[in-house]
């Protein structure tokens, strides 16, 4: 195949994925007639819709709720993850392979038989409502204890013990030794939690009913299906837009991150 | 005697340490993975609306359920996604990676820009194309009436709607598998090529004889995530179409939420999730074993 016809099946592509969302953008700021058309470009733009959105919705709420829920969980998963990993891999106890196997069955079970009473559990609890309700329930995950384990397999006995010997605790020896030799599984780990969080609706609909309460995607969700866009299109690419953001915003900063991160975890998962 | 020694033995043996390093997963696994497992084999004999107490009803859940048209509907409408989702996953992917897999300016851009939709929510993913899906002033139809064709209804007609939705699934998630495919191209020895182009062996032969084989690994993974992936298909048509139209995108996953969260059939909807999961399982298990055996015949 000749280079010029691969590069134009490389640029149809890119506009294939990368037009419907410059398209988005564009008609968040186009009056609601123009929007059905192709254009990118219109004399008339105007923040008009996004007023709208921010005037009917928490949506800057929703913002710092999503910041705060996916970050919390994304440092539990590091730390308590690293921990057990830590355990399975460098140290000694009783039922140590069964703890293994477990965290492989865990693995294995389908969230759809969990759901139901996972969401009776916060109910119970009373943590329906809540931020302890949406963090809670992801504050460990198998996937981030095998990563850890397995890239703490590779670290060397030797340096172990010799921080053993000079009486290292073990609490020291994973965060001050370990840790700072592992940064390539805590920021894999780190990325692949915190856009799972960020990114996650069912549960945050399940267990939310206080709309100052509301997860981003939540709330957008809400706001689209439930009316409040008045089935105005410029509204509803509004909130799509500024749901976006931040994403792209981290995205253009450290795609390469998010790509070997995502990919890798892809495979091992 | 002897296990009891090995025991104690293996006590002196375990670092104090370590019991501290596992107690926050052994809690976490008790109360968010344990408990609610063994709960729903206890809630899927009882009729229960979460307010008054809780009824046994023995096996009537599950005799509901081998009753209930809608289900195996929703199942069924699961499966369609599925069928029409990993086939078109697997060749859009291998036929980017393909291209990007050579000397080429800027594969880096074009790998980004391939991959973005992966990142970005699902929610805002459906909202654009639900525009783009439009059947009036929709930009696919107009793009399809530029072509002299008649307008298409994406998201209007039974039989259209969920195959628009695997479309847009795919469109959403084929970065990751271009990338993955990539990392795989990547492992094939070049000396495989090399011999195979002395024989003379064209490149389609190529293609088929040494590429598809070597890439087998991460065509099984592709397969198997994009098969769990898609049986948790939730939030695209709960969004779109709200299962409809006549629920045609009513996912196994919207109706288990509908049953659960509309109707307060706990009950109910955890005998659904439990029969649904061992589904997946069953598909799952009998991919794995389909496409191993095809590789190693």
């Amino acid at each position: 195949m000749s280079n010029s016809i691969r590069y134009i099946l490389l640029v149809i592509g890119v506009v294939g994925f990368g037009y419907p969302f410059v398209w988005m953008i564009s008609g968040s700021l186009k009056p609601e007639m123009e929007i059905g058309s192709l254009a990118l470009w219109s004399v008339n733009f105007s923040l008009d819709s996004y007023r709208y959105v921010i005037d009917t919705i928490p949506i800057t709420r929703a913002f710092l709720n999503s910041m705060i829920v996916s970050l919390s969980v994304t440092i539990s998963v590091i730390v308590f993850g690293s921990m057990v990993g830590f355990a399975l891999s460098k140290m000694r106890f009783i039922g140590r392979e069964l703890l293994f196997l477990i965290i492989l069955f865990t693995m294995m079970i389908p969230f759809q038989i969990t759901l139901i009473p996972q969401y009776i559990l916060m109910v119970w609890l009373g943590w329906t409502d809540s931020y302890l309700g949406l963090i809670a329930p992801s504050m460990m995950t198998a996937f981030s204890v095998l990563l850890f384990r397995q890239f703490f397999l590779s670290i060397p006995e030797s340096l172990i013990d010799a921080a053993r010997v000079d009486g290292c605790t073990n609490f020291r020896l994973l965060f001050q030794i370990v840790w700072p030799l592992s940064r390539p599984v805590i920021i894999t780990v780190g990325i692949v939690t915190f856009m799972t969080i960020w990114n996650d609706v069912l549960w945050p609909i399940i267990i939310i009913r206080e709309r100052s309460l509301m997860t981003m995607p939540q709330l957008v969700t809400l706001f689209v299906t439930g009316g409040e866009a008045e089935a105005r299109l410029g509204p509803m690419l509004a909130s799509a837009t500024l749901l976006a953001v931040p994403v792209i915003v981290a995205y253009s900063f450290f795609q390469r991150y998010f790509i070997d991160s995502m990919a890798s975890s892809g495979l091992k998962g | 005697m002897n296990i009891v020694k090995r025991v104690i033995a293996k006590y002196n043996d375990s670092e104090r340490g370590a019991f501290l390093f596992i107690l926050p997963y052994i809690i976490f696994f008790t109360a968010f993975v344990a408990y609610p497992l063994i709960f729903s084999f206890i809630l899927v004999f009882h009729r229960w609306n979460i307010v008054t107490p809780m009824e046994w009803i023995g096996p009537g859940n599950l005799i509901r359920l081998f009753q209930d048209d809608l289900f195996f509907k929703a199942v069924g409408n699961t499966l369609i996604f599925l069928v029409i989702h990993i086939p078109l996953q697997i060749v859009v992917a291998l036929v980017f990676a393909l291209l990007l897999y050579s000397k080429i300016k800027g594969r880096g851009f074009f790998r980004s820009v391939y991959f973005f939709p992966f990142v970005v929510s699902g929610v805002v993913v459906t909202i654009v194309w639900m525009q783009l899906y439009s059947y009036e002033d929709g930009v696919l139809n107009t793009i399809v009436m530029w072509f002299g064709f008649e307008r298409i209804p994406w998201l209007v007609h039974p039989s259209y709607a969920m195959p628009s939705i695997a479309l847009m699934a795919t469109w959403k998630n084929v970065g990751l598998y271009i990338i993955l495919f990539l990392v795989g191209l990547q492992t094939i020895p070049s000396q495989l090529y090399e011999a195979a182009n002395i024989d003379g062996a064209s490149k389609i032969r190529q293609f088929r004889h040494i590429t598809l084989p070597m890439l087998n690994p991460t065509i099984v993974v592709v397969f198997i995530l994009s098969t769990i992936g898609g049986f948790s298909l939730f939030i695209e048509p709960y969004v779109m179409t709200g299962g409809g139209p006549m629920n045609s995108t009513l996912s196994a996953m919207l109706y288990i939420y509908n049953q659960a969260f509309n109707f307060s059939h706990m009950g109910y909807a955890a005998a659904l999730g439990l029969v649904f999961a061992l589904i997946i399982l069953m598909v799952v298990l009998f991919q794995r074993k389909v496409i191993e055996t095809e590789a190693y015949s």
